[in-house]
């Protein structure tokens, strides 16, 4: 395994390799043992968070989506604002737990469950305004096409429905993801616990794993697999939900650049929102050694090539419109730069292309107060993305006498509010009852836990 | 009550092994543990070579190259994975096929019903959706044999070494070379900082073929069937129809009979202002007149396929539940009521179509105006096609002509 020798160096995790214990025992420490005070005070607040977000969600069912900002020439608000920035969140979660597998990025190791995790809890947060923003979500089991006395199928020609598919796909997938992987990590759990509570519950999640290589074996190909098949699927949930713009005909929709900056943006939003959460997790949980200052760096590069990508396609749009000659593009580009909503384009440029330029610095990459508030602007800046790219794009309508201005009411922002505590309060608890790094897999990395004298790594 | 349960989950969580999992005197296995990567498959190796077969190994963590050490064969899963995903796509095109190329068409802009591109994205959720749950569902039951909670492994101190820090291996007693004392030799000799002997647990001695015919099982499956039906029963007949899912029932408006607040006297139904008419219903100038006086009106329609197709239709709905489809006045109503006559006896025949309009617009004996439900022209369209009947269901030869 020639990649053994250059990739151990920058993982100082434990180095005699007789410590495995000492894994088992830091990784599982925030489930062994009785919350601390820093976790109550945290999920306090995540959970008034999400509080005030259930009040105005049931407020959201009870009187129907008149509660929102969303008027007749902006129809689509905060709902799908909120619903692109969490799905694009959720992008990052399969591209390290994925994307990087295959490219054998063993640094992936200790990040890869908790990014996993965090790209469930975003689509959950991501559908949930979806399923809102269609007034009524208890009939949206209608958006699935299964046979009904009204004996009407659902559309396939529009990008909506293959929204349906596409993100729910990517829920499903990422669940059984996580979930083979978290199979083995549960064993464990349940030859450690002291509880018999606890033994019976890992016992029935472990399925009853015990380790043996007849089963490695298969279950290494599967997970070869699964992230074999997650790769195109995280890159074509985004595509598919840029097409829901770039498949109408609105100016400032109407481009084919859409899917690649959309992907682009959401590893770019899901990366600056795992480091967030991450520098926090380390801390709280001594982490530390685990979840190391090279892999923050290396996921630092990672947010500075994805913004860049992101500055090329803001540089492009405006290119295109007036390249295009199409005068509606034009005055739809400089509308978002100098209309009424210009302060918005400024933030997302300043934010997204501007501030990440600072990671060019090695010192920045690698000294965290700078880097927290850094990422912290990336989560604003592409927040005000897809706020540019949807209410900027409908609040200049063709027809001047329908244009009109967006003022989100208290529902709107309780609502925003609310997910972010719905995504923080499952954060705190998934660190407290699951194991936040994959243990299996982090154990198969640390230096000395190969065989040396077997043939298939000749430079032993 | 609520004390007693607490008092059981006390000690179910106090005791360390709440399984109770029995051992029976039957060694399932010869089992020894080694202490680093190069040793295990060293004796994996070994053990392989020297021909057992019924052995595996368990560490932490998949080591490289320990199937080739163990002489296993390359996993299969990859071709269910592929069969299954190909499914999915198969699956994706010929829904999307049957539900929006033949069964319902959406016509959108002129474009084919059924087109390849749109289609694309659904296939390949679909494809990846099918791929990867069966993967993982392949994985589980088939390739893993899972789950396996009685596995005699699990639980003992050899099971709990390897899934931390240790390496081990097992040979199995049902394997044709196995011998005890043998393999425990084999083990010391190659190392091994603890040999163990695994008992087979009580469960498994009792080899059930096939666990879902045990009546335990079928209890459970009964539960949840029971359980499942109960919720979806509630769900679909209760709940979705409790506030706030009240499908639009309530709305702020006055429905038939109900009381109104905006009027003074209260009613919600409203009179037509005096002296008015609604379109289409003139109110009809010979009611309550004699059949002589009636029997100079004519009808105003031309006899043509249209007119006797708006007719039949008319009579079909509000004549023949009590005259019959073809007006011989033998409907399912005969015997409840006075019977209703036959629109085909010789005094109908030979009425004018004015007689027949006054009729249906006035009413007659035991039967009721249809002023109001039927429109002036469709009942005139329905004199025609009750002439049409009566001719036809007293067709002679010459008719032919």
């Amino acid at each position: 395994m020639s990649y053994d020798a250059t990739y151990t160096k920058e993982l100082p995790l434990v180095p005699e390799r007789n410590s495995f214990k000492e894994i088992d025992d830091v990784i599982l420490k925030p489930v062994d043992s009785k919350p601390t005070k820093k976790w109550w005070i945290a999920i306090s607040i995540s959970g008034t968070a999400l509080a005030i977000g259930l009040f105005c969600w049931t407020m959201t069912v009870m009187y129907g989506i008149g509660l929102w900002g969303n008027n007749n020439t902006i129809g689509w608000g905060f709902d799908i604002v909120n619903f692109v920035f969490w799905i694009g969140i959720g992008h990052a979660g399969t591209l390290i737990s994925a994307i990087l597998f295959l490219f054998r990025q063993k640094w992936r190791t200790a990040i890869a469950r908790f990014a996993e995790a965090m790209t469930i809890f975003a689509v959950l947060c991501a559908t949930m305004f979806v399923a809102l923003h269609t007034g009524r979500p208890w009939l949206d089991g209608y958006l699935f096409p299964y046979p009904n006395q009204n004996a009407i199928w659902v559309n396939f020609l529009s990008p909506l429905n293959w929204d349906v598919f596409a993100v729910n796909t990517y829920f499903i997938i990422s669940f059984v993801f996580w979930t083979i992987g978290l199979i083995p990590d549960f064993a464990t759990m349940r030859d450690r616990t002291k509880s018999g509570i606890k033994k019976i519950v890992y016992s029935v999640l472990s399925l009853g794993w015990s380790n043996s290589n007849r089963n490695w074996q298969h279950y290494e190909r599967a997970y070869l697999i699964l992230a074999g098949i997650s790769t195109p699927l995280v890159l074509s949930v985004h595509t598919i939900v840029s097409f829901d713009f770039a498949v109408s005909i609105i100016p400032g929709w109407h481009t084919t650049i859409f899917p690649p900056y959309f992907v682009a943006g959401a590893i770019f939003s899901g990366f600056g929102m795992v480091l967030t959460v991450m520098i926090f997790v380390r801390k709280i949980f001594d982490m530390e050694h685990i979840i190391t200052l090279d892999h923050i760096e290396k996921m630092n590069k990672i947010l500075l090539a994805t913004g860049t990508m992101v500055g090329y396609a803001y540089g492009m749009e405006m290119f295109m419109a007036w390249y295009s000659g199409y005068i509606f593009e034009q005055f739809a580009f400089l509308n978002r730069a100098f209309g009424p909503y210009w302060w918005a384009y400024w933030i997302m440029v300043a934010c997204n292309v501007g501030f990440p330029q600072l990671f060019w610095f090695k010192k920045i990459r690698r000294n965290i107060p700078i880097m927290f508030v850094l990422v912290l602007l990336v989560n604003v800046g592409m927040w005000f993305e897809r706020f540019v790219i949807i209410v900027t794009s409908l609040h200049r309508d063709f027809l001047p006498s329908s244009w009109a201005m967006y003022f989100p009411t208290m529902y709107d922002y309780g609502i925003l509010l609310g997910s972010f505590g719905l995504f923080f309060t499952l954060i705190l608890l998934f660190v407290r009852v699951l194991p936040s790094v994959a243990i299996s897999e982090i154990k198969a990395v640390v230096p000395g836990a190969q065989p040396t004298h077997h043939n298939e790594g000749g430079s032993h | 009550m609520i004390n007693k349960l607490i008092n059981i989950f006390k000690k179910v969580n106090e005791d360390q092994n709440p399984w109770k999992d029995e051992r029976s005197e039957n060694v399932y296995a010869v089992a020894a543990l080694f202490n680093t990567p190069n040793e295990i498959i060293h004796a994996a190796e070994k053990v392989s070579g020297d021909g057992y077969k019924d052995f595996d190994v368990n560490t932490p963590y998949p080591v490289h190259g320990m199937d080739d050490a163990m002489k296993l064969k390359p996993t299969r899963l990859g071709w269910f994975s592929f069969a299954l995903g190909l499914t999915g796509t198969l699956t994706a095109l010929s829904m999307i096929f049957y539900m929006n190329g033949i069964d319902y068409n959406n016509i959108i802009g002129g474009k084919p019903f059924f087109n390849f591109p749109p289609s694309i994205p659904v296939t390949f959720a679909l494809t990846i959706l099918f791929t990867g749950l069966t993967t993982a569902g392949v994985l589980i039951a088939l390739f893993s044999k899972l789950p396996w909670l009685n596995n005699p492994l699990l639980d003992s101190d050899y099971s709990k070494a390897t899934s931390q820090d240790k390496y081990g291996i097992y040979i199995k007693s049902s394997d044709p070379k196995f011998n005890q004392s043998e393999v425990e030799n084999l083990f010391k000799s190659l190392g091994s900082s603890a040999v163990s002997l695994i008992y087979d647990s009580k469960v498994n001695e009792k080899k059930i073929k096939t666990p879902i015919f045990e009546a335990g099982f079928i209890k459970i499956l009964i539960g949840v069937a029971i359980a499942t039906s109960a919720i979806t029963y509630i769900t679909l007949n209760w709940l979705i129809f409790q506030p706030p899912f009240d499908w639009m029932v309530l709305q702020p408006k006055v429905l038939p009979q109900e009381k109104s607040k905006i009027f003074a006297d209260g009613f919600g139904m409203r009179e037509p202002v005096a002296g008015t008419v609604a379109r289409g219903y003139m109110p009809y100038e010979y009611k309550g007149m004699p059949d002589s006086v009636v029997k100079l009106l004519s009808n105003p329609l031309p006899v043509n396929e249209k007119t006797l197709l708006t007719g039949q239709k008319r009579y079909d709905t509000y004549c023949s539940p009590c005259h019959g489809n073809y007006g011989k006045g033998d409907s399912r109503l005969r015997g409840q009521f006075p019977n209703p006559p036959s629109l085909l006896t010789d005094k109908l025949i030979n009425w004018t179509d004015g007689n027949i309009y006054h009729v249906i617009t006035n009413g007659q004996n035991v039967m009721s105006s249809y002023a109001k439900q039927i429109s002036r022209d469709d009942r005139w369209a329905i004199v025609h096609y009750i002439r049409a009947l009566q001719r036809s269901q007293n067709a002679k030869d010459s008719d032919l002509n």
